[in-house]
């Protein structure tokens, strides 16, 4: 069960947007979410709307995936919607009832703030969609590379994200089993109170960490053992090769501040 | 014949209490030549572990040299002589580091500093010795036990080295994952005279070695061929190991009162022996 939500994050595909080089995409998806703070017109708005159906359009992602990825933060949207419609003053008095004023400031800026969520979401949902997770990781240590001189541990970093990767699904079972040998010996872990079932999750949790750590002690001695001492002096087997069309992607991003930058008010 | 690995009167004890120890490994010597496959076998607690963690410098003798071609193994020299070993670990999950079968093999030559067109040829020649070509991009948990353990070989074997070592290597899997891999390795020693050591408790794979290595109570019983072993059938099972199935039938055939001739270590050699035994009579 727990393995189609980690799963369905990833949806390997040829588009244009998945054979993007990592490091591209990771930079852009940055780049962008400051450059969304430069619209501040309907135009700008159209503008940053417009471009992120462009990516939805050329990643070949079915909107399925998408809209599934908008509903946890749906609430946080129409949330923000209301908070401005019901408190942010100025313009002209558009409706009134009882207690309840809403201004045209208020509707204005309700809206841009929610488009402004909605295409920030829907812009990093497309990267995790189109990069795998260790590609992710792989991109991650190559930009930060440079901080390495500030005695950030890069490396050490990308190693432990790309094992706790590995192992999500492994301690899956683990969980899975773990669970089902509960039950066998007559544990609850979906009926009863909230009190009640917290309770019930102790049993599951002390194997689950047992055995992480008695895996955790294995795969040190084995990597050890197998000559790792760290990144230094150290090859990679991923390469991240950066095309032609990366370096367009992040032509575009300069084109597309540009015309932000041009129309904003 | 080229010496690959010796121990020489080797002891450890693991420290139990502040004053107490425990004598693990108790002057343990022997000799392994190039080309070689031996088995190390003994129950559980007879130091045979203790054994692999000597030979691998996890730990180091209190007593006693482990030469491994023909260097005293040293903290200074342990980098460089694993990088000449490959070891296969008992869990099949918990030595898998890569998060795709290529990725896994790859991560003893990243270790070493191999480059990069280097490493490519290394990953996809190793993989093919073990039949795993087309499972490149396959992540750990769509695998088998069996197949993980084929992987973890593969590593070990990119590294071009001149030792294997098999720390119960198959006592997790299923019999057909068993067989897979011991028919791997068996493949690997025929074809490119790889020295082999494993370490089992399965008297089954200690038949396929040159020499059996017998441990009790952290001290050599004995040492032989494997029909020299098991000629002492008895003394076996008194120290908590089991006989090979072959074995324990012919026995039983015996004690019922069936004349067999021989010894039987294999199913086919017992049913040769059963189906012609009234054609001379």
């Amino acid at each position: 069960m727990l393995e189609k939500m980690i799963f369905g994050r990833y949806i390997p595909g040829n588009s244009f947007v998945h054979r993007l080089d990592p490091r591209a995409k990771l930079s852009f998806v940055f780049l962008f979410i400051i450059a969304v703070f430069l619209a501040n017109t309907a135009m700008t708005y159209a503008i940053l709307v417009g471009f992120t159906l462009l990516v939805i359009f050329s990643s070949r992602i079915r909107l399925y995936f998408l809209i599934n990825g908008l509903k946890p933060i749906l609430f946080l949207i129409i949330f923000t919607l209301l908070m401005h419609l019901f408190f942010t003053k100025g313009g002209v008095l558009l409706f009134e009832w009882k207690f309840i004023k809403v201004y045209e400031e208020g509707l204005r800026q309700g809206i841009f703030i929610s488009i402004r969520f909605l295409v920030l979401v829907l812009m990093t949902s497309v990267l995790t969609l189109t990069t795998s997770p260790i590609s992710i990781t792989d991109g991650m240590e190559d930009l930060l590379g440079p901080f390495k001189r500030f005695k950030l541990p890069v490396h050490e970093l990308a190693l432990m994200m790309s094992i706790s990767l590995r192992f999500i699904p492994t301690l899956m079972d683990e969980t899975d089993k773990i669970v089902k040998a509960q039950l066998a010996r007559g544990s609850d872990i979906s009926t009863g109170s909230i009190k009640q079932r917290i309770r019930a999750v102790i049993p599951l949790l002390v194997p689950l960490f047992v055995s992480a750590f008695k895996r955790a002690e294995d795969l040190a001695v084995a990597m050890e053992v197998r000559g790792y001492r760290g990144g230094e002096g150290r090859t990679r087997y991923r390469q991240l090769k950066w095309h032609w069309r990366d370096t367009m992607v992040m032509a575009l991003f300069v084109v597309l501040v540009a015309i932000l930058l041009l129309l904003r008010g | 014949m080229k010496e690959i690995l010796s121990m020489d009167n080797v002891s450890y004890s693991y420290r139990v209490g502040d004053e107490e120890s425990k004598r693990a490994v108790d002057g343990v010597s022997f000799t392994l030549h190039d080309g070689e496959w031996i088995a190390i076998v003994g129950h559980n607690g007879s130091g045979k572990s203790t054994l692999a963690k000597l030979m691998i410098g996890l730990l180091f003798p209190d007593e006693g040299d482990v030469n491994i071609f023909i260097e005293k193994l040293t903290e200074d020299n342990l980098w460089e002589k694993r990088s000449q070993m490959g070891i296969v670990f008992q869990n099949p999950d918990n030595q898998f580091v890569g998060s795709t079968v290529q990725d896994d093999v790859a991560f003893a030559l990243e270790n070493n500093g191999v480059p990069f067109e280097e490493m490519l040829h290394r990953v996809y020649d190793s993989l093919a010795q073990v039949n795993m070509s087309d499972f490149l991009d396959h992540e750990p948990h769509h695998l088998s036990g069996g197949q993980k353990q084929r992987v973890a070989i593969a590593g070990a074997l990119a590294l071009h080295p001149r030792l294997l070592i098999m720390d119960e290597a198959t006592s997790m899997l299923d019999p057909q994952g068993r067989d897979e891999v011991i028919r791997v390795v068996e493949n690997l020693r025929c074809k490119k005279g790889l020295t082999v050591i494993s370490i089992t408790h399965d008297l089954e794979e200690a038949l396929l070695a040159n020499r059996i290595i017998v441990m009790n109570k952290g001290q050599v019983l004995a040492v032989g061929t494997p029909k020299e072993i098991f000629l002492r059938g008895v003394e076996l099972k008194t120290i908590g190991l089991n006989l090979p199935f072959a074995l324990r039938v012919s026995g039983l055939l015996r004690k019922f009162g069936m004349e067999l001739e021989g010894e039987h270590m294999t199913e086919e050699e017992l049913v040769n022996e059963l189906w012609t035994s009234h054609f001379s009579k």
